[in-house]
């Protein structure tokens, strides 16, 4: 078969001594950089002791209700308690995860650019998220805040007299980090392409960023505005949401779920170009239907803009607009279930590996398809009547997050860790956490689906003792899933010092960030490249058939 | 208008503007230049949510609405309307003026835009302190007795509803002249910087840049002054 | 009503169920089949618009189905019938007031005969709540400022769960009660009648269903004074006057809470002007008269009642 000429200025160089990581060791190099790359390392630390922060209160959640009665904790801590599990989730882990450590390391060397448009706005970006995780911590310590995750008005306005505001100035300071990342790689990837990068030769991840940039600049704005508003009418008693001046409580649902909903697709579509990028490197094929794929990302992205009222069913709306935001959600449907479609259809045919990776693209596409089927459910009017602001709307969030983001998280953490620290990780602890990962994930969320049919509300300190069958098994779910995130944290950090030493392509995978070595200097390419094949050449590309890396 | 350069790497050994991450000179002036836009997009969106309380409480209580609109200042409104215009013709002449390279020129026009500002803060300053001795400025202080005046027909309204309106009206306000001081201080900066020399006809895209966000807030000015300003002024 | 949202809800649950087991099958089967082994490589295949299209056509077709039979239902839901009785229902942190059209006022729970049509016509002191019965699958949020309505027509006679399903603060796992299903000639009789358990046992029951155990706690100190042993004893009052705590300063503290603020507590307490009837305030005295034996582990009282009949048993005596 004819191969195509890889030019010699593209094949990875001989690794040289120097990289990002060792280039200046000082902190003042860390704390000041602009590369890109350690950037995206400096939101790893961070956004980690945040996921542990807040499963620590999902813990928390979950052994209070192992019994009926609330036992452990009074009700005003327990309702502080999951307000900062969501809180910090939502805003400090799930939005920011996969664009600003993957994102930032991979957007600039995937398309060839020697960094991101603007590398300052990028250091920028992190400090801004790390003063609103000082804030909200500060919150947290000094009382917190209980009004859930989504402070609905008045409650929020006028009743709780928890932080509300400085927490809504840590979540306005977060969601700037957001903007700027976004803005960040927009401008990246529309005008620093590597000569001969068309639209139509990108990686399915750049499209999924690009497609979740566009919705980080256009509706992180509206939450920004809506805090302000509720921060405004707690600090100077402006009436915007408060009935007795005229005001309306429901305008503060549109205002916050216009960005929300759209939020949740910032969450899940990077992650869905991380699977991407695994299902072709480990089933050695392009993706089936990339235009369709790259394609569905951006409908997600306008589509999503158009469903907000779908948390608003029993809220008060009409009955027509109710009707009409139905309709619109089942559409958005349509994108996700044909990049399942797309994934699936490519392993059709394919030489396909179970490593790691691989292993965690199957969990996201079963968990992502109930996640996404129980949405359906949920879009469909008289059900959700019934299972709104129940345990049902819990679980089906809860697979999509962490059956679909997380799980696309990890599995890009794992294959591109060679690539960021030069290291592998230890493919058999791996896969066992991979493991304890799927069963304890399935074991503590599935029951909650049963929950929520049967009737329990969400934000519930104590039930009625005929759930709590379902409660213990919820919670002995978590303690599994526990282990299976704790024992990466352990391996990745055991591999820093005793990792098997990658060499620049460890998984012979198509990618311009595999041509650089492992880990990529400072500037990330000795050479611009220039691109003269589509993605995903792995026809092209040899397979090595050793199955763990040469040391160098 | 290209979007990925042809031109391997260049170094532009004459313009020390150019960052080294980018290729060239173009790339990074279309980068900045596409930024920018970008964030006049965010901050659209931004007031949009202003914008969008503000039509649906209007539309629930036009009366009061009206009658508060009656009894902002129309003549300070107007005269900030017409600062600011100019401010933004002063902008583009400043815009012109890096282009052309006159050093002077641009600094000028640098100065009488931050100081036409400042004429705009100062009048809203005034106008701020008439709602305060009217008891307009919502809150314990709140008192309004004021009618709907329709043509003569003297409507009464809900003083509720009317703080609801003066509450739009210092929010949506107070965020605009929020993003003013922070133009003004922008453009005071590039000032220093202009009066130093770093802006060349072949650089001076944060003149440009500036100037496009100076646009927007004057641009969000003239959505701003006819909704709050002139509901309802036949008379 | 109900059964048709879970027969919905079971369409629902088989579609998924086969388009699960299809998406699970398809990458194991694919997954195996297509394993790595020496020799084989893979086969690029760029796509199929047809199949593009064909599978985003046709769940857009089921989908469609999805939607039109629940909106059906929904617009059902939303639609109460003409012929309703109305019931108007007060929400408030953390309880639910609900008052029959022909004057019967409950807390917490709502009767209704069988077979008729009931419209709740609810609005909310405070903040936003919810009005949740799982057993018939309906809900509606309850607003400040403005009224939202829900109908239904219970079938079978029982006791269901009320919840309160949107989170309005700390009490809002407590907010709950029962629906009461009753037969006609049993709903009759309830609508006329009173209550037939012992005066305190009764109090004790509305003590803890109005939610005065939720700020006056006998463990530890609440929002509200411990009222542990508190018959006949003198209290002092913020004001500086100092009362004694007979029947007439208990039901003057239910019916009209701020005439009278123990020292040391704010004016927070609730009143249950109209809330309560004669009869129900009546219970209520008498189980504060009896309430004087504390909880195991809490300390005992210093001060005893001079004379009282009633002498509790494990008060410490000093």
């Amino acid at each position: 078969m004819a191969r195509t000429v890889i030019p010699a200025n593209q094949a990875p160089a001989p690794s040289p001594k120097l990289n990002y990581l060792n280039n200046g060791h000082s902190l003042k190099s860390w704390l000041l950089t602009t590369d890109h790359k350690r950037i995206a390392i400096l939101y790893l630390i961070s956004v980690t002791v945040f996921f542990f922060l807040g499963g620590f209160f999902a813990m928390l959640i979950r052994l209070e209700l192992l019994t009926p009665q609330g036992d452990l904790m009074q009700a005003d801590t327990y309702n502080k308690v999951f307000t900062m599990h969501g809180m910090i989730m939502v805003f400090f882990f799930l939005i920011p995860v996969v664009p600003a450590v993957l994102g930032n390391f991979l957007v600039p060397i995937m398309i060839g650019a020697k960094d991101l448009a603007f590398p300052r706005i990028n250091l920028l970006s992190w400090y801004l998220y790390i003063i609103g995780g000082l804030l909200i911590s500060h919150v947290m310590l000094t009382g917190g805040v209980d009004t859930g995750w989504t402070f609905y008005s008045p409650f929020s306005t006028e009743y709780t007299n928890t932080k509300i505001v400085e927490a809504g100035i840590a979540v306005f300071i977060a969601g700037f980090s957001s903007i700027f990342t976004g803005l960040n790689f927009i401008v990246t990837i529309h005008r620093m392409r590597a000569p001969g990068l068309t639209w139509d030769r990108l990686p399915l991840f750049i499209w999924a960023n690009y497609a979740t940039s566009l919705i980080m600049i256009l509706g992180t704005p509206v939450v920004a505005i809506t805090i302000v508003l509720v921060a405004v009418e707690r600090l100077f008693h402006l009436g915007i949401f408060d009935p007795r001046l005229g005001g309306d409580p429901l305008l503060f649902q549109h205002l916050f779920w216009f960005y929300s909903h759209p939020a949740v697709y910032i969450m899940v579509l990077p992650s869905m170009g991380v699977v991407s990028e695994l299902i072709a490197c480990f089933a050695r094929k392009r993706i089936f239907g990339y235009k369709f794929v790259a394609m569905s990302s951006v409908a997600l992205a306008v589509f999503g803009f158009l469903v907000w009222a779908h948390h608003m069913f029993v809220a008060g709306i009409s009955l027509y607009a109710a009707m009409i935001f139905s309709f619109l959600s089942f559409s958005v449907g349509v994108p996700s279930a044909v990049k399942v479609f797309n994934w699936t259809s490519t392993l059709y045919k394919g030489s396909i590996s179970y490593a790691t990776p691989m292993l965690y693209a199957f969990g996201f596409i079963g968990l992502f398809t109930m996640g996404g089927l129980t949405g359906l459910m949920l879009a469909t009017l008289g059900i959700d009547v019934h299972v709104t602001d129940t345990y049902f709307v819990v679980a089906h969030f809860h697979y999509i997050m962490v059956g679909g983001v997380l799980m696309g998280y990890l599995g890009g953490l794992h294959f591109w860790w060679p690539k960021i620290t030069g290291r592998m990780y230890p493919e058999a602890w791996a896969k066992l956490s991979a493991l304890l990962v799927y069963v304890g994930f399935n074991l503590t969320f599935f029951p909650q689906f049963i929950l929520g049919y049967v009737g329990m509300p969400r934000r519930y300190w104590q039930y009625p003792p005929e759930f709590q069958a379902l409660n213990v098994l919820s919670t002995a779910g978590a303690s599994i899933l526990a282990a299976g995130y704790l024992l990466p944290m352990i391996y990745f950090v055991w591999s820093l010092r005793y990792g098997a030493i990658a060499d620049a392509n460890p998984w012979a995978a198509a990618g311009l960030e595999w041509k650089t070595t492992s880990p990529p200097p400072t500037f990330n390419f000795d050479e611009t490249p220039v691109v003269t094949w589509e993605a995903y050449n792995y026809d092209e590309i040899p397979h090595k058939e050793r199955r763990v890396p040469v040391a160098r | 208008m290209h979007d990925s350069p042809a031109t391997t790497m260049e170094h532009e050994a004459h313009n020390p503007a150019l960052l080294h991450h980018f290729a060239d000179a173009q790339q990074q002036k279309n980068a900045a230049s596409l930024g920018m836009w970008l964030f006049l997009v965010t901050e659209i969106m931004f007031f949009g949510g202003m914008f969008c309380a503000y039509l649906v409480y209007r539309l629930a209580h036009f009366n009061a609405f009206a009658a508060g609109s009656q009894q902002l200042s129309i003549w300070m409104g107007a005269l900030n309307t017409a600062v600011l215009i100019i401010s933004s013709v002063t902008v583009v002449l400043a815009v012109k003026a890096a282009e052309a390279g006159k050093r002077k020129v641009l600094v000028g026009y640098l100065v009488v835009t931050v100081l036409l500002g400042m004429t705009f803060l100062v009048i809203k300053g005034f106008e701020y302190r008439e709602k305060f001795e009217k008891h307009h400025v919502p809150g314990s202080t709140f008192k309004f007795t004021n009618t709907f005046d329709d043509n003569g027909k003297q409507i009464p309204v809900n003083p509720k509803e009317a703080e609801l309106f003066f509450s739009l009206y210092f929010a949506m306000t107070g965020m605009h002249a929020l993003h003013m001081i922070i133009g003004c201080g922008l453009f005071s900066v590039l000032a220093v910087f202009a009066w130093k020399g770093h802006y060349t006809p072949g650089y001076f895209t944060p003149i440009e840049n500036a100037g496009l966000y100076w646009h927007l807030v004057d641009i969000i000015w003239i959505y701003l002054f006819p909704l709050l300003y002139l509901i309802s002024r036949h008379s | 009503m109900a059964s048709q949202v879970d027969a919905l809800y079971i369409y629902l649950l088989l579609v998924s169920g086969v388009m699960t087991a299809l998406i699970f099958l398809s990458v194991l089967v694919l997954a195996i089949k297509y394993r790595r082994a020496p020799g084989h490589r893979a086969r690029q295949i760029e796509g199929s618009t047809v199949l593009e299209i064909t599978w985003s056509i046709i769940p857009l077709f089921v989908m469609m189905t999805f939607f039109v039979w629940g909106a059906v239902i929904y617009f059902q839901e939303r639609t109460p019938p003409a012929d309703a009785t109305e019931v108007y229902v007060v929400a408030k942190q953390w309880m639910w007031k609900i008052e029959h059209v022909e004057g019967q006022r409950e807390i917490n729970e709502l009767h209704v005969p069988i077979g008729q049509n009931v419209k709740l016509i609810m609005t909310s002191q405070d903040v936003i709540h919810s009005f949740f019965i799982p057993a018939f699958r309906i809900k509606q949020d309850v607003l400040p400022g403005r009224y939202t309505t829900l109908w239904f027509k219970a079938t079978k006679p029982g006791r269901y769960h009320l919840f309160c399903a949107e989170y309005c603060g700390t009490n809002h796992s407590g907010m709950g009660g029962d629906i009461v299903v009753m037969e006609p000639q049993d709903y009759a009789q309830w609508m006329a009648g009173g209550p037939s358990a012992p005066l305190q046992e009764t109090g004790k029951q509305l003590f803890t269903q109005l939610g005065c155990a939720t700020c006056h706690r006998f463990d530890v100190q609440g929002r509200g004074p411990n009222l542990t042993g508190i018959y006949n004893k003198p209290v002092l009052l913020e004001d500086g006057r100092t009362v004694i705590a007979d029947e007439n300063y208990v039901r003057e503290s239910i019916l009209n809470p701020t005439a009278k603020i123990v020292s040391g507590f704010k004016p927070v307490m609730p009143t249950f002007q109209g809330i309560v009837s004669d009869e129900q305030l009546n219970a209520l005295v008498a189980y504060v008269k009896s309430s004087s034996q504390p909880p195991p582990g809490t300390a005992g009282l210093q001060n005893q009642p001079a004379t009282s009949p009633a002498q509790p048993q494990k008060m410490q005596v000093q």
